[in-house]
């Protein structure tokens, strides 16, 4: 009994982890494929012919040129705000903490399609024409909860006498935060920067609302479905997946270097 | 900056205001003010007052419940497909936990339209699957995947599904194993163990991946659209068309906000009991 109950459990764990990786398996195979028509969706034969020239599709490339835009100016804005409201939350306890924390978790558990209507009924309301301003104010706006609560997570319980310890050696407050809160903080904020990114890259239901005539990279997949899905979309997804995995190794090693390194150098204080 | 070390004095009573002031105040204008121009909107149509609310219900009654009921079932699939795959990699991967982690978000890396694509690529007719299922007896000739109420909840199961492991992951992972150890030198079996040690020590976790999976898979509208046809239709699509294409505002945001209505109702009868702590 405990025994099959013990296979029964591995066996879904597996199964599980398939389902998980399937598509993504389908996503890399595809963009091999040398489609019989304009659309990608039935596999005909290998071909290197999307990976040698993945920028044939001018508008494809344009897309994919303007989310990297927007993820890069919404996430250097949404890092530095979500980053302050994390250092406010775990460093100081105060009268109205209760509301900024319901106001970081509501964004989140609001559907992504009334946060993208209502960002549009009040674009609508005040004349404002959509596109590229307004799509970067609606992905700084959904990042910035995630952020701080990125940031705050890895922060706490941090042992913070050493900003302390600095200012009785004759820091100035400038010199604490640049030499010891920030490569404190670092690994945190780099953590919720590389999320909010990928957020903003990724993201359709909000910025379809809010796009105007822009087309970012998820738009154009999704319009794609009516006139041609060329195997460049998929070389391109599965670039983004290459960068991300390099991206998210690079940093896991940084952060246990740093982490020995701060290890050897705090303890003698303690 | 340095808060604590000078307690009382006035600038450090300031600096948690001045901290939070610039990412709060985008918030408030971005995302408290639109709910409540949302509100107007809804209440502004031609014949004025609660008729778009009127409309909104006896028109679209019918796409909230398939919403609910998709999304209900999406999550309970969830639940049973990611509590045995957490419990996996908290208690039995050993080295590969880590590992395991990283392949549950590795879909999260690839954009999220493409993967329902790809699931399209898969469920198609003529497609893998299909040929499977017939070869297996499971599909009658001219049976399809696509288009089907199966492959919609199938979608929406597979899009959210890293949002239901982690937080079980991260509350099985909290637990402390000498309690399970305790339960077993006390001659309970290990089914017992698990059922009143392990499962309500993992419950927050269940709690929360729920709703994370709920609220998106509530609202969303791509995996009816790519996987599914006009009869399975969801309230995000019909959200999206007035919004968008038809340009029946009053109606357009009266349907969001019964959404947004109803779902926040729920989360904040969850935060009162869990404290909204454990959300995040």
């Amino acid at each position: 009994m405990r025994k099959l109950s013990r296979w029964l459990m591995d066996g879904v764990a597996v199964f599980v982890l398939a389902y998980l990786f399937l598509p993504i398996f389908v996503i890399v195979l595809y963009s091999f494929n040398k489609p019989a028509g304009k659309f990608n969706f039935v596999w005909k034969a290998f071909s290197l012919d999307a990976w040698k020239n993945p920028f044939a599709y001018e508008a494809l490339y344009e897309s994919m040129k303007l989310s990297l835009r927007v993820a890069a100016l919404s996430t250097a804005v949404a890092t530095v705000f979500g980053t302050l409201i994390a250092l406010a939350l775990t460093r100081y306890r105060f009268r109205g903490s209760g509301v900024v924390n319901l106001l970081l978790v509501l964004p989140l558990t609001t559907p992504e399609v009334v946060l993208g209507s209502s960002l549009l009924s009040l674009f609508l309301d005040i004349n404002t024409r959509t596109g590229f301003g307004t799509i970067v104010i609606a992905h700084i706006m959904f990042s910035v909860s995630y952020v701080a609560l990125t940031v705050r997570a890895r922060i706490r319980g941090f042992d913070w006498t050493l900003e302390e310890a600095a200012m009785d050696l004759g820091a100035t407050p400038f010199r604490v935060f640049f030499k010891v809160t920030l490569p404190i903080i670092a690994p945190g904020i780099v953590a919720a920067a590389m999320l909010a990114f990928a957020l903003s890259l990724d993201d359709f239901i909000i910025t379809l609302f809010n796009a105007g005539n822009r087309i970012t990279y998820p738009l154009y997949v999704y319009g794609a479905r009516r006139a041609a899905f060329p195997p460049q979309i998929n070389v391109l997804a599965t670039a983004i997946l290459l960068v991300s995995l390099l991206a998210l190794g690079a940093t896991v090693l940084w952060q246990h270097r740093t982490l020995r390194q701060r290890g050897m150098a705090v303890t003698p204080l303690a | 900056m340095a808060g604590t070390a000078s307690g009382g004095s006035r600038r450090s009573r300031l600096a948690p205001y001045l901290l939070v002031a610039p990412g709060m105040l985008w918030l408030v204008v971005f995302f408290v003010i639109p709910t409540i121009t949302l509100a107007q909107t809804s209440l502004s149509g031609p014949e004025g007052g609660w008729t778009a609310y009127h409309r909104a219900l006896t028109n679209y009654g019918v796409h909230f419940f398939r919403s609910f009921r998709y999304a209900l079932a999406a999550t309970l699939i969830a639940l049973a497909m990611g509590y045995p795959l957490a419990y996996f990699i908290a208690f039995r991967s050993g080295k590969l936990k880590n590992l395991l982690l990283g392949l549950v978000v590795l879909p999260f890396f690839t954009t999220f339209l493409v993967r329902t694509f790809a699931w399209k690529t898969i469920l198609n007719d003529g497609g893998p699957a299909v040929w499977l299922l017939h070869s297996l007896r499971l599909l009658g000739d001219g049976g399809r995947l696509l288009d089907t109420t199966i492959a919609v909840v199938g979608g929406l199961t597979y899009n959210f599904l890293p949002f239901m492991i982690l937080p079980i992951y991260v509350s099985l992972e909290k637990i402390d194993r000498r309690l399970v150890e305790a339960a077993e030198d006390l001659y309970s079996t290990p089914m017992a163990a698990f059922r009143k040690v392990v499962l309500p020590l993992s419950l927050p976790g269940v709690f929360a991946g729920s709703l994370l999976t709920f609220i998106p898979a509530m609202g969303d509208f791509i995996n009816a659209q790519l996987l599914g046809s006009p009869n399975q239709q969801m309230i995000g699509t019909v959200i999206q068309n007035q919004f968008l294409e038809v340009r029946d505002y009053p109606l357009a945001a009266s349907l969001s906000f019964v959404l947004m209505a109803v779902i926040t109702i729920g989360v904040l009868a969850y935060a009162r009991v869990l404290g909204t702590e454990d959300l995040a």
